[in-house]
């Protein structure tokens, strides 16, 4: 069944022509050609598909294209306000070595800055591990990613956002 | 995943007709185990019905005499909810440890307790804290909704709309989860509740189930001690990689005795 | 960024596009008239193929061609090769079977590939792959690994008799018998290695393109050495000359040696887009990277320590039996062999070891090199057993380790075991390790953890690896197919900018960061005027890619060397403008200049000068752009020790990881926050093996029950805690950076250290001798309440 969606991506309106089983992140990747959001598993474990809708992280490998019509989705490639000026938990990572091979980045920055937003900032290191729960990195033992994200949350409290 | 018809109707009327057409329908809560199993191609439904459309079906209301939270209801706004907290915390707190994060937004208690997967956490609540379950139709006790693996009472087209919760003297919940999925390898909910003592077991077994045994002895004294040398029977409960019988009945006492500690 | 040096936390060149999304993995590639491929795989681990129908699938909506093992056999498309002869106890090469890149007519692991259908959209060739009918006679098969030697296992290869792959050995046997009769202490032991999925976050996938026009063919391919993968399949596979198949690795997400192996599926991309003359492409979805991808470790070892009344070391036997899966997978023999059995020294005086290693086809996916590959199974044997030994003669573990260790002064050091270790400085590392630990504090929090119904244990490993693979002579007179040196190209622009093509491969690494430091260090030159080029074999010189913790000792080398040819070119240009002789001019600080004197010409302008060549010495070649290929004397010997402490929870089994220490010895270190993220990375995967990873198969029906991360536990953040780390420097001294290599050692050490923690913490329930990797919690409770 072919269907339209509309939606909001990283503050524009984009649109198109989707079968029903056609998943969100199929529609970013490869209707919008925005591959910045990753697979990396088909269970709905790995999280390497985080984006934000509505202002909340979820995996686009586990919600359907028209699903999110109408809604306002953020992904990786809308954090930052320009090439040069990062997201302060993009920063964070660069900073602290919170990736290497990149893959589960994109998925683990959108998971880091929801999970920071529903701290109020208040994040620990327990509550950060405990956070991640959904997402998978293979390359960093989490060590950086944590240290990051612990970074990232004063940076984004003192930077407002 | 194979392809099928999308609907998304405005109103539990609609969607119940909306399933009832269909030659092989599918009602849609979050998705969170739908998609999944779409995808591997383990489900094949002509038609998903997507609930999120239905505003009646959202909102969480508490009053003296308890919980109701509507069906649509996301698991994130059950543990983020200051009302639920206080009424009844043990709620709260189960729905704060579902999935991860991202299960939590999009994941409801309808589908939760429609789907009634044998490792999933809400049964747990429905049944330790005696709930209702509320649908378009009747209302449905919990501990006669849940028929066993993937079963429940709910018939074709019924739609679950809100679930109620009793509050209760006190309650907890533990869970030891299965170290790769998360899901609940053994979940005990105890609560003290105006009907006696209370235990309901997730992921031990092929359904939610109560422990009498247990529930009588924390009716004669309500403290760990009391359910410490209860043990449930190993024979009919799951067997895996991760767990054997033996050691899912092993850890139900372990689970249990920590829930009663933490009741308080 | 500047001019930086070695030494300094240099942040990472490749991460800004990581973090915005704008990396460029193969799966993000958009190519022309793309088709996209689903492989139909064997769901029995065992079977004839009596018979496959195509037709009704043929018929199916977009579909374009479907190709079956027969369709490859027909066009003789070559086997999958093994790349490394070992050579068993008789002198006989090891057993190799064919291994077709679609099975024919016989399938031999869940998830061999047996069609490959080609169509519009993905969900259209998995539409169509449902459609086709396969007419399979199911046959026993052999997935046990223990049992696969029985002669009335069921075989897997009928060229493979009895299922053994070789039966090979190292050492002397004989003296060792003769040490173990005179042993006041013989210390046995009984393992088993459990079997791992790599499991790198980014899926293998492939896309390959044919040009009509050129007859030339493009691999965009996750691999870890493209050029390898070009080899292979040239020369041996599809007999596409390597100068008209170009193969190109863009970003690749996680390796950990599965992306080193040559697969079925861009074997037959590769092939397929050559018939049908349009691009395909393929992106495994995770349950077929549980299938397919090589697994790694899957050792079961018999192990015996004869050590004298003080504890030192007198011999070492092992007998080990190793999985290799239905298939060879690309260097599989040498990993049970040559990169196992040559570790069993350890950083110990062992006089005298000998092993035996049988290796064994089982109907299972193939198994190859994973992170460590060999190497940390055979430190889980030694730090296993001399944790065992130290426990059964009431001698500190730690101590027991420290009379054996190898003298600082006893460098080079000849082993029993064919290696020759450069250098090291074993006790400070454990010194250190130690007071990282609190090592001398254990007894006191193992008391507090009783007090509160816990057990708290303590495990130290002392590893040695042999990476910076490594010496092409030696290799090859080990049975290895090919050279392990590397290539590097320094390619100046007359701007004076800089290309650094090196013919390693960076996968998470982090080499566009490391490779410029070292060169903006020699050079002068600043970081962001060096860009590292990698991963496309029509870009850089032939090279042999990454894995073995070898792209900076033999990769960096390379570049070292090229730069060397550089200041050396750019001396005669300096001197021919300075009008002085070559023998006076220096080299500092990115200039050349007339010692002696206050002249000095900028690196950057004698670039410019060999561009642009008027003035300029007349016998000398213009051009500022030097190759070089370095090929090492020696393995590189990073060695260390990890002490890991854990607390366990004997009601429910749980191991919490309370502490974990890791103090290495990995030479001079070019960036240090890279090589933390090593280290941290690598030991996660350790602890993962030690506690939470299986790859368990259903015995009978040969089916992977953990073949999804719902049943396969990877690490996650709450599994782990952070980690204390430290260093001991001893530079390598036959590597011009004398650097040591850092990939693997985590994981190389972590596993035995964690289990001799939890052995530690169950011996005071007498539960130490009944665990085995996984210590998952039902193990560990089933341990505690086996009598």
């Amino acid at each position: 069944m072919t269907m339209s969606v509309a939606m909001t991506v990283n503050g524009k309106a984009v649109s198109g022509n989707v079968e029903a089983r056609t998943l969100l992140v199929q529609f970013l990747r490869e209707h919008l050609g925005m591959t910045g959001t990753h697979v990396g598993c088909d269970t709905s474990q790995c999280g390497a598909c985080v984006v934000h809708v509505d202002g909340v992280s979820v995996k686009a490998c586990t919600m359907l294209a028209v699903q999110a019509e109408g809604s306002k989705v953020t992904t990786i490639e809308g954090l930052a306000a320009s090439p040069e000026k990062l997201h302060p938990m993009q920063e964070a990572f660069r900073e602290n070595h919170g990736l290497q091979c990149g893959f589960c980045t994109p998925g683990m920055v959108m998971s880091a800055i929801d999970l920071v937003k529903r701290h109020n900032y208040a994040v620990t290191e327990e509550i950060v591990r405990h956070g991640l729960e959904g997402n998978l990195c293979r390359c960093t033992g989490y060590h950086n990613i944590v240290k990051s994200i612990l970074a990232g949350a004063q940076a984004m409290k003192a930077a407002g956002v | 995943m194979y392809d099928f018809a999308y609907h998304k109707p405005k109103s539990v009327a609609d969607a119940s007709a909306a399933v009832k057409k269909a030659s092989e329908g599918k009602l849609m809560a979050g998705g969170m185990t739908l998609i999944p199993t779409i995808k591997q191609r383990l489900a094949r439904p002509s038609d998903v019905v997507d609930l999120g459309g239905i505003g009646d079906l959202k909102g969480i209301k508490v009053d003296a005499s308890g919980v109701t939270i509507g069906a649509m209801t996301k698991h994130a706004e059950v543990a983020a909810s200051a009302d639920v907290a206080k009424a009844i915390p043990a709620l709260a707190k189960l729905a704060a440890n579902i999935g991860d994060a991202q299960v939590r937004n999009r994941g409801t208690i309808g589908g939760s307790v429609a789907n009634n997967d044998p490792a999933a956490d809400y049964p747990a609540a429905l049944v330790g804290l005696g709930a209702t379950v509320h649908t378009n139709e009747r209302k449905i006790a919990a501990d006669d909704f849940f028929k066993g693996m993937f079963e429940t009472a709910l018939k074709d087209g019924e739609i679950i709309t809100a679930v109620s919760f009793p509050v209760a003297k006190k309650a907890a919940y533990m869970k030891f989860p299965n170290p790769a999925s998360r899901y609940a390898m053994v979940g005990v909910f105890v609560a003290d509740t105006a009907g006696g003592a209370r235990v309901a077991v997730t992921g031990a077994g092929p359904g939610v189930f109560r422990v009498k045994d247990m529930e009588a002895a924390l009716g004669k004294g309500w403290s760990a001690d009391a359910v410490a040398g209860i043990k449930v029977p190993a024979g009919g409960l799951n067997n895996d990689i991760h767990a054997s019988r033996e050691y899912r009945a092993h850890l139900v006492t372990v689970m249990a005795k920590r829930a009663v500690a933490a009741a308080g | 960024m500047g001019n930086v040096k070695i030494g300094e936390r240099v942040q990472r060149k490749e991460d800004r596009r990581f973090l915005t999304g704008s990396g460029r993995y193969v799966d993000d590639l958009q190519l022309a008239r793309v088709t996209y491929a689903y492989f139909l795989r064997s769901p029995h681990a065992h079977a004839k193929i009596r018979k496959i129908d195509t037709s009704k699938a043929a018929a199916s909506v977009g579909v374009v061609q479907i190709f079956t093992g027969k369709d490859v056999a027909e066009a003789k498309v070559g086997g999958l090769i093994c790349g490394w002869v070992v050579k068993d106890k008789h002198g006989n090469p090891h057993k190799a079977p064919a291994h077709p890149a679609m099975a024919a007519d016989t399938v031999r692991h869940v998830g061999d590939t047996v069609a490959m259908v080609i169509a519009a959209t993905a969900d259209q060739a998995r539409d169509a792959a449902e459609k086709i009918e396969v007419d399979y006679e199911v046959l026993p098969a052999q997935i046990n690994l223990a049992g696969a030697l029985d002669p009335k296992a069921p075989q897997v290869h009928a060229d493979a008799p009895g299922n053994l792959c070789y039966d090979w050995e190292l050492g002397d046997k004989a003296a060792v018998d003769a040490a173990f009769a005179k042993a006041a202490h013989v210390t046995k032991l009984d393992l088993v290695n459990n079997r791992l999925v790599p499991n790198a976050m980014e899926p293998r996938a492939a896309a390959a393109e044919y040009d009509r026009g050129t007859g030339n063919y493009t691999l965009y391919t996750t691999s870890q050495n493209p050029h390898v993968a070009r080899l292979v399949l040239s020369a041996f596979v599809l007999g596409i000359p390597e100068h008209k198949l170009r193969v190109i690795a863009p970003d690749v997400g996680g390796g950990f040696g599965s992306k080193i192996f040559i697969y079925p599926e861009e074997t037959m991309l590769t092939w397929a887009a050559g018939k049908i003359g349009r691009s395909i492409k393929w992106t495994a979805e995770r349950s077929e990277s549980f299938m397919t991808d090589a697994h790694g470790r899957d050792h079961v070892t018999h192990a015996e320590l004869a050590l004298d009344a003080k504890g030192k070391i007198l011999a070492f036997k092992v007998d080990t039996i190793a999985n290799l899966g239905a298939y060879l997978s690309t260097f599989a023999t040498a990993v049970p062999t040559y990169l196992y059995a040559t570790l069993l020294a350890g950083q110990y005086t062992t006089p005298v070891i000998y092993c035996n290693v049988r290796a064994a086809f089982t109907h299972t996916t193939p198994v190859d090199a994973y992170r460590g590959a060999g190497r940390p199974e055979a430190t889980y044997v030694v730090e296993s057993i001399v944790s065992k030994a130290a426990r059964e003669m009431k001698i500190d573990s730690a101590e027991l380790r420290r009379r054996n260790y190898i003298a600082k002064d006893a460098f080079p050091y000849q082993t029993p075991v064919a290696l020759t270790y450069d250098s090291g400085n074993y006790a400070p590392i454990l010194d250190q390790a130690m007071k990282l630990a609190d090592y001398a504090g254990i007894d006191a929090r193992k008391a507090a953890a009783k007090a509160k119904g816990k057990l708290r244990g303590i495990g130290v490993c002392s590893y040695i690896e042999a990476c910076g693979i490594a010496p092409s002579a030696v290799v090859g007179s080990l049975g290895a197919g090919v050279g392990l040196w590397e290539s590097a190209q320094l390619k100046f622009n007359p701007t004076g900018n800089l290309q650094i093509l090196t013919g390693s491969h960076s996968h998470g690494q982090g080499h566009e960061t490391t490779f410029a430091q070292i060169v903006s260090d020699k050079l002068g030159i600043p970081l962001d005027q060096i860009e590292v080029v990698h991963g496309d074999t029509d870009k850089v010189p032939f090279g042999m890619g990454t894995y073995g913790s070898r792209s900076l000792p033999v990769g960096g080398s390379a570049i070292m060397k090229a730069a060397d040819k550089i200041i050396a070119k750019g001396k005669k240009v300096a001197a021919h403008l300075m009008e002085a002789a070559e023998a006076d001019i220096v080299f500092e600080n990115g200039t050349f200049k007339v010692t002696g004197t206050d002249k000095a010409v900028p690196l950057g302008q004698a670039v410019f000068a060999a561009y642009v060549p008027h003035n300029y010495p007349a016998d000398l070649e213009p051009g500022m752009d030097e190759n070089a290929f370095y090929d090492p004397s020696n393995f590189t010997y990073p060695s260390g020790t990890q002490i890991c402490e854990v607390e366990v929870d004997p009601d429910t089994g749980v191991v919490d990881i309370v502490n974990f220490v890791a103090v290495d010895d990995f030479g001079n270190i070019v960036n240090p926050m890279v090589v933390e993220g090593q280290v941290h990375g690598g030991i996660v995967q350790g602890v993962g093996q030690a506690l939470l990873e299986n790859a368990a198969y259903d015995e009978k029906t040969g089916q992977l029950i953990s073949g999804s991360y719902m049943d396969y536990t990877m690490p996650r953040a709450d599994d782990v805690p952070s980690f204390k780390l430290g260093y001991e420097v001893t530079p390598c001294p036959h590597n011009p950076l004398g650097v040591k290599g850092c990939g693997e050692a985590g994981a190389i050490a972590a596993p035995a250290a964690v289990m001799n923690a939890v052995r530690d913490a169950l011996a005071a329930v007498g539960a130490q001798d009944r665990i085995e990797m996984p210590a998952t919690p039902q193990r560990v409770w089933a341990a505690i309440n086996a009598h």
